[in-house]
């Protein structure tokens, strides 16, 4: 039996390498975009650019200014003269933010009486209008606390302390990183595999092999190897330049680590085989393909949590292997989580794979035409 | 033909001919779309399926979020500083005895922040005045850690309000800040997530399509006999690009439709700039997945082409959900090289905003640029493989 499955499994692989386009594509592409995306996909703020309306003459409201200025989340693009230019500074999208302060401000500081500062924000993007909102918000803070402790004045009765555990610094770089890890070992491998059994169908070897002494069994085996090495090795790849180029804290353990990730392969290659034996042409394999790994990449939590989903998609995400996978190269990468504590993410990906294959198993000899 | 047969009966014979092939391309292309339901069900079920799924199911809104609190010695101030937690819809307190059980629950992930009320909470605020509250945030999701982290600090304030009130005095802040959302007041993450998503589904419906049919002629053989007869190249290209723009505007008007009635996004400005923007940025992806399916000598090629410079590019790099201005120069440097890019911000300003024509303008010239390219490009390249 073990013969039959390497001289297969060798077979498999001449197909996929021997073209060299198909060769690059494999390995060149995810490699850039884990660099690209690496660096693009951030949530963190950096020079929002801003405009000021000041029609304070006293010194407090350019101290105020100055914490924008420096706080490196802003940068001033225009100082406008009237309120009229508010407006269209926004609506050409030429400043995110402007920060409107009335002519008696330090007067009214000076009294010990509040002054307001008004901010307008371009909602356009409401989670950058709310981000650049919580940052001005922060400044503001920090500016009255200075200012309560210069003049003497007592502050609020209590106060908060606020620490971020497993990312001090909230870069969210260290949580979209390690989540590229499984978007793109999920693509290669579901492509590499669901392209596999179509393309022999397509050209007539499928039933070639079917009526060899090759069993279903041995077929899926000598299916799934490549995809697998293929895979193992491309989530090596992306995790070695995830700690060693993008700095991302390996925390947990490498074992645990790659328990998930072979579970997560074989979660992949048992729905690719499935697409791929349900196809009869490459390209229907292909659309399968892509009709799965859309909706797997936007609903798996890579970029906007699950819990934010009505319950109905939450229960429909249960599905998605990279659903778990997430939730694995999170917990290891940052916060060292232990095996046990992943165990309810492994077993639903164990059961995705079983299924999955066992049905293209079964589909490889009831499906001939 | 006014008395000069020799000169312009040609000529003008010829661009008969062409207008009837072309005709004649695009009936065919017509006929086989109507009788393989693959491409119908591609232009118009695909947008339904993914916007409903999308624009359900991408939502940075943050509600409810399991917050645990421990107190360690219950009183009337801590139990008011609760109740401030309790009214707020973003916040689902879990009440926690002992700080190991809450950090225990903060590991596990059944809750995202702890704050914990020291033992000596009240007595230090009624001695100096000032007491720590501290707070734990899982940072393990930045984004929602930073929001979550802006919600505790506003439930902060407003108990500190309250409290002010209870005791007669007034809560004297140096320096208020006051806020106005402009176009989107709520900050519904929908409203400009729903615009994007639509850039998203149009660039890989566009990619799709013409990807797909290309391939299918290469595949049968058919494109080999399509080049021995007179048509000309150009005629091919307007053949296949013809009906499939129909389908994709077709696609684009229902999602549109769906933004607006399901999803309630606002639609400011007007249906005609709109639709000429699409118009453009169809063409752009029509374009793009031309040139993928010439380009790309097997299909394994194009599929993982398709995905890679498409959809993915589209989701990360467009300004859909991530911020450009906040990138490395050299990305951002990428991003003028994404269609997506143009039409995201042509949507969420028609959307949102209205007819600002600075916005639109600009991108919609670099849309021009960016099709013409690509259908130059495809055009060139398909003589090449010709030959």
């Amino acid at each position: 039996m073990w013969r039959r499955v390497f001289a297969l499994t060798v077979k498999e692989f001449l197909a996929l390498l021997k073209d060299k386009k198909s060769r690059l594509v494999v390995f060149i592409p995810p490699l850039v975009q884990l660099l690209v995306f690496g660096y693009a996909a951030t949530f963190d703020l950096k020079n929002v650019p801003f405009a000021v309306y000041n029609e304070d003459r006293g010194n407090f409201s350019r101290e105020l200014l100055s914490r924008f200025r420096g706080s490196g989340n802003f940068t001033e693009v225009a100082a406008l003269r009237n309120e009229g230019e508010i407006s269209s500074v926004i609506n050409r999208k030429e400043a995110l933010l402007v920060i409107h302060i009335g002519p008696e401000f330090s007067r009214n500081l000076l009294k010990g009486g509040t002054s307001p500062v008004q901010v307008i924000v371009d909602g356009r993007n409401s989670n950058t209008a709310m981000l650049a909102m919580n940052y001005a918000r922060t400044i503001v803070n920090e500016f009255n606390r200075t200012w309560s402790e210069r003049s003497g004045r007592t502050g609020p009765p209590a106060h908060l302390v606020t620490r971020a555990w497993f990312n001090p610094n909230l870069e969210s770089r260290w949580f979209i990183v390690p989540g590229i890890v499984g978007l793109l070992t999920l693509v290669v491998t579901t492509l590499v595999t669901a392209l596999s059994v179509a393309r022999e169908r397509e050209q007539g070897t499928f039933d070639q092999l079917l009526v060899t002494p090759i069993r279903p069994v041995e077929i899926i085996i000598g299916k799934t190897l490549p995809g697998f090495f293929i895979g193992i090795a491309e989530a090596t790849i992306i995790i070695l330049a995830t700690v060693f180029w993008f700095d991302i804290p390996l925390r947990g353990s490498v074992l645990t680590l790659y328990t998930g990730i072979i579970l997560f392969i074989l979660s992949a290659i048992g729905i690719g085989l499935m697409i791929s034996s349900l196809a009869t042409t490459q390209q229907q394999g292909l659309l399968g393909a892509f009709l799965f790994l859309v909706p797997a990449i936007i609903l798996s939590g890579f970029t906007t949590p699950i819990a934010n989903m009505p319950p109905f998609l939450q229960d429909l995400t249960l599905l998605n292997p990279l659903r778990y996978f997430m939730v694995i190269l999170r917990g290891v990468f940052l916060e060292g989580a232990p095996f046990h504590r992943l165990i309810n993410q492994f077993w639903p990906m164990a059961v995705i794979g079983m299924v999955n294959l066992t049905i293209a198993g079964w589909l490889f000899r009831h499906r001939l035409y | 033909m006014n008395g000069k047969p020799g000169e312009s009966g040609p000529a003008e014979s010829r661009r008969a001919g062409s207008r009837m092939r072309l005709a004649g391309l695009v009936r065919k292309e017509f006929l086989q779309i109507l009788r393989d339901p693959s491409s119908i069900a591609i232009a118009f079920l695909m947008p339904v399926v993914l916007l409903f799924l999308f624009g359900y199911g991408v939502s940075l809104d943050a509600e409810h979020m399991p917050v645990g609190i421990v107190v360690e010695k219950p009183d009337q101030d801590t139990s008011r500083f609760l109740g401030s937690f309790r009214q707020s819809r973003y916040f689902e307190p879990v009440l926690l005895s002992t700080m190991p059980e809450a950090v225990e629950a903060l590991e596990s992930g059944t809750i995202d922040a702890i704050i914990h009320l020291r033992q000596d909470f009240s007595k230090k605020r009624k001695t100096s005045g000032d007491a720590p509250m501290q707070v734990i945030v899982n940072g393990v999701d930045a984004n929602t850690a930073r929001i979550l982290s802006g919600y505790i600090e506003g439930a902060w304030i407003r108990w500190l309000g309250h409290e002010a009130i209870a005791e007669g005095t007034d809560l004297k802040i140096p320096v208020q800040m006051e806020h106005r959302v402009w176009f989107n007041s709520e900050l519904r993450s929908r409203n400009y997530l729903v615009p994007g998503l639509i850039a998203i589904i149009m660039t890989l419906i566009g990619a799709l399509l013409t990807a797909m049919v290309m391939a299918r002629e290469w595949e049968r053989g058919t494109m080999e006999a399509l080049m021995v007869t007179p048509v000309a190249r150009r005629e091919i290209i307007l053949g296949k690009l013809i009906p499939y723009f129909t389908l994709g505007i077709g696609g684009m008007a229902l999602s549109v439709l769906l933004a607006v009635f399901l999803f309630n996004v606002p639609l400011r400005g007007s249906v005609i700039v709109l639709f000429a923007a699409s118009s453009l940025f169809l063409l752009t992806a029509l374009g793009m997945g031309l040139l993928i399916s010439i380009l790309a000598k097997n299909q394994f090629v194009a599929g993982q082409a398709a995905i890679i410079v498409t959809f993915l590019p589209a989701f990360i790099l467009s300004g859909f959900i991530f911020d450009i201005n906040s990138m490395p120069a050299p990305i951002q440097v990428i991003t003028h090289l994404i269609a997506a890019r143009y039409f995201v911000a042509i949507l969420q300003t028609i959307f949102l905003a209205g007819n600002i024509w600075s916005v639109i303008a600009w991108n919609a010239l670099a849309l021009v640029v960016m099709s013409t390219v690509f259908l130059g490009i495809s055009r060139r390249k398909f003589r090449k493989r010709l030959e």
